[in-house]
């Protein structure tokens, strides 16, 4: 038996010698970034008055949708709202770590004939996923150590070491399941892009259901890994027993690839691929159909996938009207401004808001997809035939440009179907309309900085990435966090109007879309004169 | 009348000099041989032909037009095969190809056919799946079958089997008998020795020797392997001869090629029993640079 995993150590160490740059980057921005949050938190929040206006505000449906359950509300203390703001989107930051080097490890390597040379060494035939998940593992437990005594060294007094511990613990959890469901995926896919794809697309969906559970059915929530985690209640209750069992489905979950990795071949997948075309279709006779071709898939489904995530936001609406209902003391806290507007069309506005920055991941992913054919040297075949470089990057950018009005009436339409449902007086399709259209100027914005990155700096094209997580956390969490007023105004978002409750102004609308056709042109010069890599 | 013209042509990226002045010079219906070892600049200069890459100094004409300001209607009568063949793993050879052709112009349905069936490619297949040598082939049925003027094939042979390599000569060959231009860079000495009428050598981005196949051979020298009746008395003495080896009953040395014939005279005196000679190849020529090269580093 020992055969079959001879040599894994040395694998180990030459996984985290190959990621020696990638790995305490990771390490480094989340533990600190979790730490310093930690640091935050007591600051916000400091009269009992002001625990309590917040406690109530966060048992709104929505926000558990988003946030996940709040646990010890009637005592909201700093340890509660540490653990309630954070731990699900840092689970969700630890899954994508997980994903994104477990991916990297297995079915990359093997797709590109990597895993052949050493498995061509004396290694034994399961010792590539074996070291592959054990280096997730230790990274995602030396994580877990570091938040833990971290966030207890802080020294407040609602987060001890044993919930400081828990908090740590739950998230090196969530890392570990997500690193052995890749390596899963990884036997499961014929190649490297279902694998990643199939895992974020799990992550996504659990996600999702987890947000509907725990506003409507607490076993939903509980079949999710995050839904699963969440209830640790950490420095509320401090229960361990999620973690631990997370941490037995992941070691099954291991035992189970490693058996499909040892009956499988080299190279193969158990969801296999039927033989395809021998002539091209007539999308396939000039670039912007081949950029078509290549992403169909892709976008079909983001559009579903925006409209399913949609709906789910608009599910809760339902909820929304009745927590406004019952609760005073939001009441007071909204005025009325006597427009007619109810609390449910506010939140709507930041809902679109949150949907439309969403939807600008795969608007991004479409133009980026030109970057991403250069370096894997398929554009040269393009550009060495009668097609200008202006056609090939137009063609990406216009797909871009359409893809954004698209995605909008996707996810504006599944908020709106379900809101129906769920509301006694539903807010009106034009409104969605609207508040999902003026956005469009921004999400051009970001595609335009791409197209720029793109003609001027290629190998920088990812801070397009770290951009819109910037405007992400802004939106969703600048209100919450007291974040200052100039950081919203940092990102195209801040300018967009917030519909219903905001008049349209047509001017900053026409100002950022110059900007972003500026970019555009910008990027277009550059692209044409600097050097193809391939 | 002169298809390609490459003038004094420099390429840097950031401080390191990839190509330093390369002059090369394709005619009308030649088949023109670019070789060199790795690393020495043969896929930069033909990046820069077809307008990927930006010269930092000198000029590139094909067809007469700038290589960088006109190349998308230069293009439209060039086929490429680049050495390393990325292909879309979702889309099968057949779709490749049709894509390929289409987005050059023209192209000839039947051609594509029958280069399908010489090659034997199963186009139905998906890219993913193919191995190197068929990820050549869709980009070779994919260039010749479109009715380009001129081919800039860049190590096309490398994954290719015997069987295959000879239609790709055939192909070759078949485009130099319609008048077409070819450039042809590999590593293949012997290849480039059948099909070229002319050659260029590389080295560190600088071109070292350039010419006709006829014009290097004089640079070189050729091997004999004598037998004679009497033993030479001073073969070693004599201007232009080297290496000089006993083999079993037999002498084996190489001679300049114009001192062949002293050398000639001289052996013939001694009464030749048997005497080959093996005409001086690319190989040698190259290796000799090469050897030069490595003694320098």
């Amino acid at each position: 038996m020992s055969k079959r995993f001879a040599n894994t150590g040395r694998l180990m160490r030459f996984a985290l010698r190959t990621d020696r740059i990638k790995l305490p980057v990771w390490v480094t921005s989340l533990v600190l970034f979790t730490i310093l949050f930690g640091q935050m938190i007591p600051g916000l929040y400091t009269t009992g008055i002001d625990r309590k206006i917040m406690a109530e505000t966060m048992k709104n449906p929505a926000i558990t949708v988003m946030l996940g359950p709040g646990y010890g509300l009637d005592n909201y203390t700093d340890g509660a709202m540490m653990a309630h703001f954070m731990l699900l989107f840092s689970a969700i930051a630890f899954g994508i770590m997980s994903i994104l080097l477990t991916a990297d490890h297995t079915r990359e390597d093997e797709e590109e004939g990597r895993l052949e040379m050493i498995r061509s060494l004396p290694t034994g035939a399961l010792s590539p996923l074996t070291a592959t998940v054990l280096t997730g593992v230790i990274t995602n437990v030396i994580m877990a150590l570091l938040i833990g005594f971290g966030l207890a060294s802080l020294g407040f007094e609602t987060m001890d070491l044993n919930g400081s511990l828990l908090y740590g613990a739950s998230l090196g959890a969530i890392g570990i399941y997500f690193v052995v469901l890749t390596g899963l995926f990884a036997q499961l896919t014929p190649n490297a892009r279902a694998t990643t794809g199939y895992s974020f697309a799990f992550l996504i969906i659990t996600y999702i259901l987890r947000g509907i559970g725990d506003v409507s059915s607490e076993a939903l929530s509980l079949i999710t890994p995050f839904g699963f985690i969440l209830r640790t209640q950490v420095y509320v209750n401090n229960y361990w027993w999620p973690v631990w069992v997370t941490l037995i489905i992941s070691t099954l979950v291991f035992v189970f690839s490693l058996y499909l990795n040892s009956i499988r071949d080299l190279g193969a997948g158990f969801i296999s691929t039927k033989p395809g075309k021998t002539y091209a279709s007539g999308l396939l006779s000039f670039p912007t159909g081949l950029a078509l071709r290549l992403q169909r898939s892709s976008i079909i489904a983001w559009t579903v996938g925006l409209f399913v995530l949609g709906s789910s936001y608009g599910s809760i609406l339902g909820d929304l009207e009745g927590f406004i209902e019952s609760s005073d003391l939001i009441k007071q806290m909204i005025p009325d401004t006597g427009d007619g507007l109810n609390m449910t069309e506010r939140f709507v506005s930041l809902l679109m808001t949150i949907l439309s920055i969403m939807g600008s991941v795969p608007v991004l992913l479409f133009v980026l997809k030109l970057r991403s054919e250069e370096k894997k040297n398929r554009t040269e075949h393009i550009l060495t035939r009668a097609v200008s470089r202006n056609s090939l990057l137009g063609g990406y950018t216009v797909i871009a440009l359409i893809a954004a009005p698209v995605i909008q009436l996707a996810s504006l339409s599944g908020l709106w179907s379900s809101a129906v449902m769920v509301m006694e007086d539903p807010v009106s399709f034009q409104t969605l309309l609207t508040a999902g259209m003026v956005a469009l100027p921004a999400m051009w914005c970001m595609v335009a900085l791409a197209v720029l990155l793109i003609g001027v700096a290629p190998n920088r094209t990812g801070l397009t990435w770290l951009y819109l997580g910037y405007t992400f956390f802004v939106v969703y969490m600048g209100d919450m966090l007291k974040l200052p007023d100039w950081t919203n105004k940092l990102t195209p978002f801040g300018y967009i109007p917030q519909i219903p409750t905001e008049e349209i102004n047509v001017f900053t609308l026409i100002i950022l879309t110059m900007i972003a056709i500026l970019l555009m042109v910008m990027g277009f010069m550059a692209y044409n004169k600097r050097d193809i890599q391939g | 009348m002169s298809i390609v013209t490459v003038n004094h042509l420099t390429k840097k990226f950031g401080k390191f000099t990839a190509l330093d002045g390369v002059d090369l010079e394709v005619n009308k219906g030649e088949i023109y041989g670019f070789i060199g070892p790795n690393g020495a600049g043969k896929t930069t200069t033909i990046r820069i032909m077809l307008g990927i890459l930006k010269a930092t100094s000198g000029q590139v004409r094909i067809f007469g037009k700038d290589a960088w300001d006109d190349a998308v209607e230069i293009h439209k009568n060039i086929a490429y095969v680049p050495g390393e063949v990325n292909l879309w793993p979702n889309l099968t050879g057949g779709e490749v190809i049709d894509l390929f052709v289409k987005l050059r112009g023209s192209g000839n349905k039947n051609r594509r056919e029958e280069l399908i069936e010489r090659f034997q490619l199963d186009p139905s297949k998906k890219c993913r799946t193919y191995s190197k040598g068929n990820r050549q082939k869709v980009a070779l049925i994919a260039a010749f079958a479109s009715d380009a003027d001129l081919y800039i094939l860049d190590e096309p042979t490398s994954g290719l089997d015997p069987l295959m390599e000879n239609i790709f000569q055939q192909c070759v060959r078949d485009a130099k008998a319609q008048g077409k231009s070819i450039l042809l860079s590999s590593h293949i000495l012997s290849e480039v020795e059948k099909l070229c009428d002319c050659v260029s050598i590389i080295r560190q981005g600088k071109i070292i020797e350039s010419g006709s196949l006829d014009d290097l051979r004089h640079l070189t020298r050729t091997g004999i392997t004598v037998r004679t009746k009497q033993p030479f008395e001073n073969l070693e003495g004599l201007k232009g001869v080297y290496g000089i080896e006993q083999k079993d009953h037999s002498l084996y040395f190489q001679v300049d090629s114009e001192e062949l014939g002293n050398v000639m005279k001289y052996i013939s005196s001694y009464g030749i029993v048997s005497l080959e000679s093996a005409p001086p190849t690319l190989e040698d020529l190259f290796m000799r640079h090469y050897k030069e090269d490595g003694g320098k580093v």
